[in-house]
């Protein structure tokens, strides 16, 4: 007889999210939420800036959500999340984790000195910024997480954005912020063990959770976990944490770190890049993973 | 207890007698010592609250947002360009219902870096949905904190407590503290019907399609026109308990009055001063020092100016392109009711030059030797 093939839940089968949301078809933003909700469970509340996840949720009065959620100014997702949490603690609420949920132009370009001022504070909020490298919400312009090479309706084939994306996660480590970690949807139990340990640390957590999304990258809506697992695997972007600002951790360690081009291939964004412009992309992902392996004493 | 305090520890003192539980403010002069005040406040536990040192005026009115919609009473307080900084959350809190309140010390917009007193900065923020309470006194101030906070609450809706920069932000005078007891009986505790909370979980402020945005903003403005008539209940009720009324509007002298200032700030009280002296020259003054700018006193403003023969209103502002603000309201008010007097629109003081009792003399001296108005603006004291 053959043998049954077991395969065990590794994440809680509760929804904090349910269906009817607005999300796109294969909207990697929508994954990383339930896989964040899965982990915080019911006792959070977010704030929600102008991003995708302002539409994403449903129009007033309706929300997909079983979690109170404020929808906060554009640049104010990491100042608003702070208010809540001292509105919260002064009436009697101590428990409640809340989440500051920005997309990459609310976090590494308006949002910056909000989130900057409150991870300089410590203060006891954890920000997510879900990166879809683009300003998708408002029609996939450039914003300073948009890579090397890549096309956006801001930065067309014949200008297109020549330098590299921001180190958003130096940036908070120079802070010296308890807990920094990436996460990427194709890995949702890695994703949901970091989420965890964050939710039992106090001070500003920071996650930048890889989000690719099919309408921005001109990418098939099925290859969206596909992407977000090439993008680990190739060390595009890579999975670990760092405690303190300090201690670099790298949760996945690659066998064998494959090239960007196939990564590349599937998207629509980099169709026009020649040889020489992939291996400049390839470069600089190289040297980025050579600092990380440094990084982690490696 | 009386204490002799500045303008800016007279905010402090009202937001730690309403018991502020979240204040998150960023440092602007004139308006620093408030906010020096209150953290002391909160460091020694005379005030139990969380300040929140944000690193921006914007911040902080992003985090009071935060902390009112998670059921926190919120206070903070800003000046002049701060107040600027923040204008896309002002109307955030307003269009969100958050009833904080913030002290704003009137200063100059820049260019050129001005730290002296006008009204510009917070005129620019006629129409962000706030509340607007214009301060003569440091009694004025501390007690106003209190009511805004009882009418913000009511209402839903925040209010800014305004005083002059320096002629009452740094000017000391003796302030009647009330007793924290009579106090708490006047302010209950902030009790919001709903709240950000995961025990009872919404969607604050999502995607609002064209269905239902203009009913929101239609109840805003039904709930600011409540605003007058519960600000005059409450002043009441303060009065009875404190000796002082706080209402819409401050008429002095003006029952048998032929000629009327209307004034609003510090120039309020020393209008005071040049109508006793008008008087005294045989000219029947008097002064209506507007109290509330948002919502607009217009009953109260027709009903003391409909006995008189002119009326000067003296503008520490100007919108340009246009003319004295205070003026373009009260000239709004009378418009189209029989019996209104010749209206007198004059504007002085900019960036902090001093209005004087001689100020008010040289405006009654121009509009007493008139019929009628015959420029919109008549510039008192520049160098033209």
């Amino acid at each position: 007889m053959k043998k049954e093939k077991k395969m065990t839940l590794t994440l809680p089968a509760d929804e904090l999210m349910a269906c009817g949301h607005l999300a796109c078809q294969g909207c990697g933003a929508t994954l990383a939420m339930r896989y964040m909700l899965k982990a915080l469970g019911q006792k959070t509340v977010l704030c929600i800036p102008a991003c995708c996840w302002a539409v994403i949720d449903g129009p007033y009065p309706y929300s997909s959500m079983d979690v109170p959620i404020y929808h906060c100014a554009f640049e104010t997702a990491a100042s608003t999340a702070t208010g809540v949490k001292a509105g919260l603690e002064m009436t009697g609420d101590t428990e409640t984790t809340v989440v500051a949920w920005a997309g990459d132009g609310g976090t590494f370009d308006i949002g910056l000195q909000a989130l900057s001022g409150a991870a300089e504070r410590n203060e006891d909020i954890i920000y997510v910024c879900y990166d879809n490298e683009a300003y998708m919400n408002t029609g996939i312009q450039r914003s300073s997480a948009t890579p090397y090479g890549a096309w956006t309706t801001t930065t067309p084939v014949k200008h297109f954005k020549t330098r590299p994306k921001k180190d958003i996660v130096a940036i908070l480590a120079a802070h010296r912020i308890p807990y920094i970690a990436t996460a990427s949807i194709s890995h949702p139990e890695d994703f949901f063990k970091k989420m965890t340990k964050a939710k039992g640390i106090k001070g500003t957590r920071f996650f930048h959770v890889y989000a690719p999304c099919p309408t921005g990258w001109k990418s098939r809506p099925d290859d969206t976990v596909k992407l977000a697992r090439m993008a680990v695997q190739n060390a595009y972007f890579p999975l670990f944490e760092i405690e303190d600002g300090l201690r670099t951790t790298l949760n996945l360690k690659l066998k064998e770190k494959k090239p960007i081009n196939d990564y590349l291939r599937l998207q629509g964004r980099f169709r026009h890049l020649n040889e020489a412009q992939i291996a400049e992309l390839q470069a600089e992902v190289d040297a980025r993973w050579e600092r990380l392996l440094k990084g982690c004493g490696a | 207890m009386k204490k002799v305090m500045m303008g800016n520890h007279a905010l402090s003192y009202g937001a730690m007698l309403s018991r502020s539980q979240v204040i998150a403010a960023y440092p602007i002069t004139p308006q620093t010592q408030v906010v020096e005040l209150l953290s002391e406040m909160c460091a020694d536990g005379t005030l139990a609250a969380q300040f929140i040192k944000v690193e921006s005026e914007h911040s902080a009115m992003a985090s009071c947002i935060g902390a009112s919609v998670a059921g926190a009473r919120t206070f903070t307080a800003t000046s002049s360009q701060g107040l600027a900084l923040m204008h896309e959350m002002l109307h955030w809190a307003s269009g969100g219902r958050h009833p904080i309140v913030m002290g704003n010390v009137n200063r100059s917009m820049a260019p050129g870096w001005s730290i002296w007193t006008d009204q510009n900065d917070s005129l620019s923020q006629r129409d962000t949905g706030w509340m607007q309470y214009y301060c003569s006194s440091n009694q004025e101030v501390l007690d106003t904190v209190i009511q805004a906070f009882k009418v913000s609450e009511k209402l839903m809706i925040p209010a800014m407590v305004v005083l002059d920069a320096f002629a009452l932000s740094h000017t000391y005078e003796v302030v009647e503290i009330p007793e924290q007891e009579k106090v708490d009986k006047y302010l209950p505790p902030f009790k919001p019907a709903i709240r950000l909370t995961p025990s009872d979980p919404h969607a604050f402020g999502g995607l609002t399609g064209s269905e239902h945005y203009f009913e929101l903003r239609y109840k805003l403005q039904k709930d600011m026109e409540k605003a007058p008539a519960l600000i005059e209940e409450t002043g009441r009720e303060y009065e009875k308990l404190f000796g002082r009324y706080l209402g819409l509007v401050d008429p002095y002298r003006c029952d048998d009055a032929e000629f009327v200032f209307v004034t609003s700030g510090t120039a309020g009280f020393t209008a005071r001063v040049a109508v006793d002296d008008l008087r005294m020259s045989g000219v029947k003054a008097g002064n209506l020092r507007i109290k509330v700018f948002r919502p607009f006193p217009f009953a109260k403003v027709r009903e003391v100016l409909q006995k008189v023969r002119k009326a000067a209103v003296v503008d520490r502002n100007c919108s340009y392109g246009a003319h004295g603000i205070f003026y373009q309201e009260v000239k709004s008010a009378l418009y189209g009711e029989a019996g209104m007097p010749p209206l007198f629109g004059y504007i002085t003081g900019l960036g902090g030059r001093d209005i004087t009792v001689d100020t008010f003399k040289e405006v009654a001296a121009h509009a007493l030797s008139k019929d009628k108005a015959d420029e919109e603006i008549v510039w008192i004291g520049v160098k033209k």
